[in-house]
């Protein structure tokens, strides 16, 4: 790991004047993304901002009809909240599949998003949802905060501080797991909004996150594993890697869609 | 360098440090704790797991200075010198849940940490699918499962915890 000089803020305002004083310094809240890449030397931020003893920024609540998730809530907490279980208990599923148990007790909702890595699983629920992504600036869109391969509409001095989840009538999130690194080799969110039904997938889109409008279309007519029948996404623009090539990937797009929404109409 | 102040198995401890410095080398080379093995360094394979403000962590994915004001157990932290065991730890020996016994710190301390979170009574499958992060390359994993198992009980009377 390259030397740096390591930040403590306490607010979210000092955090985002240390980032806008300090060219090219670096965000860290549970470090299980960036910690690894910066012994790998793959990243050598000159400053280390240390987000993780802001007061207040890991809070669970459900506001209205949606369900309010703080940046720095970890995805332990999220996993066994009663309120997540309770209100969206498909967000507590998947969160629940990261990593592995010492991993969740770090990790943070807000930092995954920040990330925006093709194979993580947050970006799934949040695109699928039609999540609000607030920030210390303003309020994203999914279509507007995912920008492609780990990056994000977030400026230089910006910080996630929470995520707003309208919640669904039915949803289910199916993950097929790289065995090794537990992301996702391909992970399908499908969600029966109160307006319509969303498919979104991780891990397969070389640009990140995506919708599969054709189930999408097919769902909403019958929301049943049967509408999905002779559909297929096109391999096409998938990845492909020694995991996975990509028609496997469009394959199992297909067949995880199906189970997720059989798991979505067994929930009561 | 970076000024930190914790407390290690319950006792106060300090350190001027690089602040480059990773958990788990502050825990073995300033303060000589080795119990806490490196294994893979990437976060995958668990045998750095310690308690941080009592939950289970991989300390060669935490800077010590992250750690500075808060709380760490380590394996040596579970029972005092030369007193009994940890009821956890003396299950591993009775159900010889070892055998080169470099992963076992952290699936001891991943253990505890499980039955702090889902009790004393465990199925073989629960206990599975927590070690998720946990990788034993004798492959022992049948007499580790035993064992935990095992030790979970016992923690139900002991004064341990």
């Amino acid at each position: 790991m390259y030397e740096f000089k390591y930040h403590r803020p306490e607010t979210v305002r000092q955090a985002a004047n240390l980032l806008i004083k300090n060219e090219d310094a670096k965000f860290v809240a549970g470090g299980h993304t960036l910690i690894p890449v910066m012994k790998q030397r793959l990243a050598a931020p000159p400053h280390i901002i240390d987000l993780s003893h802001i007061q207040g920024l890991d809070g669970i609540e459900i506001k209205g009809r949606s369900l309010v998730i703080g940046a720095l809530a970890k995805h332990a907490e999220v996993a066994t909240s009663a309120i997540v279980g309770e209100a969206f208990p498909a967000l507590a599923e998947l969160a629940a599949l990261i990593g592995d148990p010492a991993v969740r007790h770090k990790g943070t909702i807000g930092g995954s998003l920040a990330n925006n890595d093709p194979t993580a699983d947050y970006p799934a629920a949040v695109l699928a949802m039609g999540a609000t992504i607030v920030t210390n600036k303003r309020k994203l869109k999914p279509e507007e905060f995912f920008q492609g391969l780990f990056t994000t509409a977030l400026e230089p001095d910006e910080i996630i501080t929470k995520v707003a989840f309208p919640l669904p009538k039915k949803a289910a999130y199916i993950k097929f797991r790289n065995q090794a690194s537990r992301y996702a080799l391909v992970g399908v969110f499908v969600a029966k909004r109160p307006s319509d039904v969303r498919v979104t997938v991780t891990g397969a889109g070389s640009e990140g996150v995506f919708r599969v409008e054709a189930f999408e279309q097919a769902l909403q007519k019958r929301f049943s594993p049967k509408a999905l029948d002779g559909l297929t996404v096109p391999a096409e623009g998938l990845n492909s890697d020694l995991h996975g090539s990509a028609e496997y990937r469009a394959h199992l797009i297909g067949v995880l869609a199906k189970r997720a929404v059989e798991a979505a109409n067994a929930r009561a | 360098m970076a000024k930190i102040s914790l407390i290690v198995n319950g006792n106060p401890v300090t350190g001027n440090i690089d602040p480059r410095t990773l958990l788990v080398q502050f825990l073995r080379e300033n303060l000589r704790l080795t119990g806490t093995h490196v294994g893979c360094d990437t976060s995958q394979c668990g045998a750095c797991v310690v308690h941080l403000d009592g939950k289970a962590v991989k300390s060669c994915t935490t800077l010590a200075v992250m750690a500075d004001g808060h709380e760490v157990k380590t394996i040596e932290g579970l029972a005092a010198d030369g007193a009994p065991l940890h009821p956890m730890q003396e299950a591993f020996r009775e159900h010889h849940g070892l055998q080169c016994g470099f992963c076992t710190p952290g699936m001891i301390m991943t253990a505890v940490d499980l039955v702090h979170r889902k009790g004393h009574d465990l199925s073989d499958h629960v206990i599975r699918e927590e070690l998720e992060g946990n990788l034993c390359r004798c492959t022992g994993y049948q007499n580790i499962v035993v064992s935990i198992a095992a030790g979970a009980k016992a923690m139900a009377n002991s004064d341990l915890a």
